[in-house]
Order: structure tokens, then sequence, then C-alpha cells
């Protein structure tokens, strides 16, 4: 049999390129970053931000080609899966991005201090975040839900990076109160970082329901008590 | 071929027809872009055939019609400075049923050119076989040229009749709800072809499907009561048409 909807599966393909190309703007957004945090590159911070724009500018164009397919090719099942999927993943990929903008805003305010601590942690984080970003649009892609899965697992990793990183600015700031602005703006960097993961899980969530037509959360905290006893607050109060 | 006509196939000024006292189309203009597909909808009656058909001069043996106004291809008025043969010739045109001659599959692609004096073999052959190939046709039946093309399915019919009018090799390609008769599969086949062949040559389609409208279309015309409310390019018309009426007519409210 010969397939048909040649026209769709064409614009479908150039949906796929413009992912594509918004998630490697997200990961490059996320890697410079990093770097003008660790270099204090004010410059580069700065072109973080006209980066944004151009990911919003993105966001927007792909949902008119969302927007578009559905309003012109009637898509059903698995196409209509697919499309809204794309619409939820680009939210998600431009939320990254704002974040990446936020830490650069950071890396700007902290221009002319010295680090109370040398960055590593951080940095590891921020790769796992790319690498997440990374994997989910190729598990979109593929439509490949071990992709997508592998994806979710990282998000517990960060989430360890970033307990870790909080317990390590508790101490610093117990030791030395006149750290604590330092402190203040390296836990939200941090903060913004789980976030880039948590929303990579998110795509990866979004290209399970896209395969299977069933939504399955499939990390993050099963024992939700773990996070309202938050441990390295236990733990430091008690060691205080 | 006029070079100076900015991309504009055919183009109509102030064009009004008449059946007897019934005005069914008023004042309409519009300009149909080369090698694209324009796309006519609206509700039944609202003179979107009639309109295709004076393109070609379908309605001429229609007594009591009366038009006015003019229609242009490629800047030469389709009433007064064309021969209907030649025009016939450079505007093919596809029906809403399939309608091949009962005659075998060859003969039906060969038809028209043996009526404009094409007499050998050989070139015979290579029309049938590039108009069957153009009208993604010709891996069906290649094996059964000899057959009559009655024996098709109307999915396979309907691009036979296509691959009939393409033998001549027209500029223009006018279709008169061409997959109303034929099952979704079949459609497909024939909005893929329409894409195909926009590349080569001007297509003009009336569809009451305005689904199909928005698929295979670059621009669309909505009539109504006879006249344009709206002209524009497809993905402005159904994502952000201008006038409520069209609106109203594309998302099922209409009336």
């Amino acid at each position: 049999m010969t397939t048909t909807r040649h026209y769709f599966d064409k614009e479908l393909e150039a949906l796929h390129l413009q992912l594509i190309k918004m998630g490697s703007l997200v990961e490059e957004s996320i890697e410079n970053t990093i770097l003008a945090l660790k270099k204090q590159d004010v410059e580069l911070a700065r072109k973080i931000f006209w980066n944004d724009d151009v990911i919003d500018g993105m966001e927007q164009k792909i949902e008119k080609m969302c927007l578009n397919l559905i309003a012109r090719q009637q898509p059903l099942a698995g196409d209509l899966r697919t499309i809204s999927t794309a619409l939820k993943i680009i939210t998600d990929m431009e939320r990254i991005a704002d974040h990446s903008a936020d830490i650069a805003e950071i890396t700007i305010r902290m221009a002319n201090e010295k680090y109370i601590k040398p960055l590593i942690d951080i940095p590891r984080m921020a790769e796992l975040a790319k690498q997440m970003v990374n994997k989910a649009i190729d598990a979109f892609i593929r439509q490949d839900m071990g992709l997508a899965r592998e994806v979710c697992r990282s998000d517990d990793a960060v989430d360890d990076l970033f307990s870790r990183i909080v317990l390590e600015l508790i101490n610093i700031v117990k030791n030395d109160p006149e750290t604590i602005e330092q402190v203040i703006n390296f836990m939200f960097i941090a903060k913004y970082l789980e976030r880039m993961a948590d929303h990579a899980t998110n795509i990866g969530e979004w290209v399970v329901f896209n395969v299977t037509g069933e939504h399955a959360h499939l990390a993050r905290h099963e024992n939700k008590d773990d996070r309202i006893n938050n441990p390295f607050v236990k733990n430091t109060i008690g060691d205080g | 071929m006029d070079d100076n006509n900015n991309g504009l196939k055919i183009y109509t000024e102030n064009l009004n027809l008449f059946y007897g006292d019934i005005h069914a189309l008023k004042e309409v203009n519009i300009e149909v872009e080369e090698k694209k597909v324009t796309a006519l909808i609206g509700p039944s009656g609202c003179g979107k055939s009639t309109f295709l058909k004076t393109l070609n001069r379908m309605n001429d043996l229609i007594p009591a019609v009366r038009i006015t106004g003019d229609v242009y291809l490629d800047s030469l008025n389709v009433y007064r400075q064309y021969d209907i043969v030649e025009l016939r010739k450079r505007i093919g045109m596809v029906f809403q049923k399939p309608n091949p001659f009962p005659m075998s599959v060859y003969d039906n692609i060969a038809y028209g050119p043996r009526i404009h004096g094409v007499r050998s073999k050989s070139k015979l052959d290579e029309i049938v076989y590039r108009s069957l190939t153009n009208a993604a046709l010709w891996n069906e039946v290649k094996d059964r040229l000899r057959q009559n093309a009655l024996g098709l399915s109307g999915g396979q019919q309907q691009r036979l009749c296509i691959a009939r009018v393409l033998a001549v090799e027209p500029e223009v390609v006018l279709m008169d709800e061409p997959t109303s008769a034929l099952d979704p599969i079949s459609t497909l086949k024939i909005e893929d072809l329409i894409d195909e062949l926009k590349g080569k040559y001007t297509i003009v389609i009336v569809t009451h499907n305005m689904q199909q409208a928005g698929r295979i279309s670059d621009k669309t015309a909505f009539f109504l009561h006879g006249e344009i409310v709206e002209y524009n390019d497809t993905e402005k018309i159904f994502s952000r048409p201008n006038d409520k009426r069209t609106e109203d007519y594309i998302t099922g409210r209409f009336g």
C-alpha cells in the first residue's frame, strides 16, 4: 500500500526540525549561563537575555505551526497527540530558557563579588539538566519511551545534587552570616537548575503520553513524606 | 503566455452571471495565482461551481445564462479572445463523479492527444505512461492498460480522469468536488496528487469539504449567495478569518 498524507508528514518533519532547533538553543543557553556564572562573564550573561527572546520567538513560531496543523490537517489519534505534545513541551522548553536567563541575571548581580565557594556541584547539575533536555527532545522526535524514562530517572540525581548544595549553603551561612546574600543567590541558582530538570522530566512524561495515550508519573518523590520531612532542614537544625 | 502577469494565471473583473432572473454570481473579482491551489468553499447554491464553470466557459451551452464582466486567462479575455477548443485545451476539468470513457485505460488517456492529432504509437505510449505516472496511477494499472477503465475502482477512475486531463498538457486544472464520491483513503491519494501537481499546474478546486480546502489549498475563497465574502491565504482563512460569516461557516455555526 502506498502511504498517503505526504503533505502532513512533511509538515510534521518541519515541526520536528523546529523543535530540535529550539532544543539546541535551550541547551546552548544552559551551557552559556553556567559558563558565564563560572567565569563571572557579564557580557556572556547579557547575551543570554538576547537568546531568550529568540527562544520565546521560536515558541510562538512552533505554536503557530501546531495550531495551523490542527486547523488545516485534522490530525487524529497518534497524530493529534503528537501535535498536542509539541504544544505542551515548548512551554517547558521556554521555561527552561527563562531559568537560564534568571541565572544570568544573578550572575550579573554577583559579577564583582568573590564567590564564597568554588562551583562544583552547580555546574554538575547544569550539565545533567542540559543532557536531560537533549535526551527529552530526542525521545520526542524518535518517540522513544526508553529514552523518555531515562530522562525521568535522571531527575533523581539532580534532586540529590540540589539537596547537597542546599545543605552545603546552610552550613556556610551558619559559619559566616555575612555570606547570606550570596548564599541566597546560589540557593536560587540551584533551585532554578532543579526546576530545569523538572521541566525536562515533564517533556519525558509528555513523550510517554504521546506514545501510549496515557499519563504516567515516571519519577519524582515516590514518597511525598520525604519532601515534607525535608532531610537537610532536619539534619542541620539538629546539628546546630 | 504573458510574462507580465505578475504570477496571476486567471483573474475576473466584475463578473456577474444570471440564470434567467436569478442573479447567481454578483460582481466577482478574484485573482488566481499561477501554480497554486485555489479552493472555493461555501454552502450549496452559493455559486462556487457556477463560478468554476465560467472559467472554461462550461456555462455557454446552458440556455438562459447571461454573463457580464470579464474573465482573463494569461491576460487575454476568455470570452472574447480565445477559441473555445484552445481554451479547453489549456483549462482541463475534473468532475465530481469519475467519468471514464467506456473504453480501455490506454484509450482513455490517448483520446485527447489523438483528437489533437497525435498519431505516433511511440508518442502515444509515452503520453500514456507520463500521464498515468503523474496521476500516481501507473503502478496500479500498468498491467491492465488494455482492460476496460470502468473496471477500475472509484478512486482509480478519478485518478484516470485526472491523467486524461494531464494528457493534453493543460496549464490550469479545474476540479469540481473531485473526491466527494470517494472513500477517505482514495480522497487522501487525490489530495496528495493535487499537492504534487501544483508544481506544474494552476489548480482551482470546488469542495464541499472545507477541511479538504484547509488541507490542500494555498488560497481559499469563501462564497455566499453568489458573492465572495473573503478571499485570502488558506492559513489565514482557517485560523483568523476577517469576516464573521467566514468564521461562522468554517466552524459550523452557519445560519
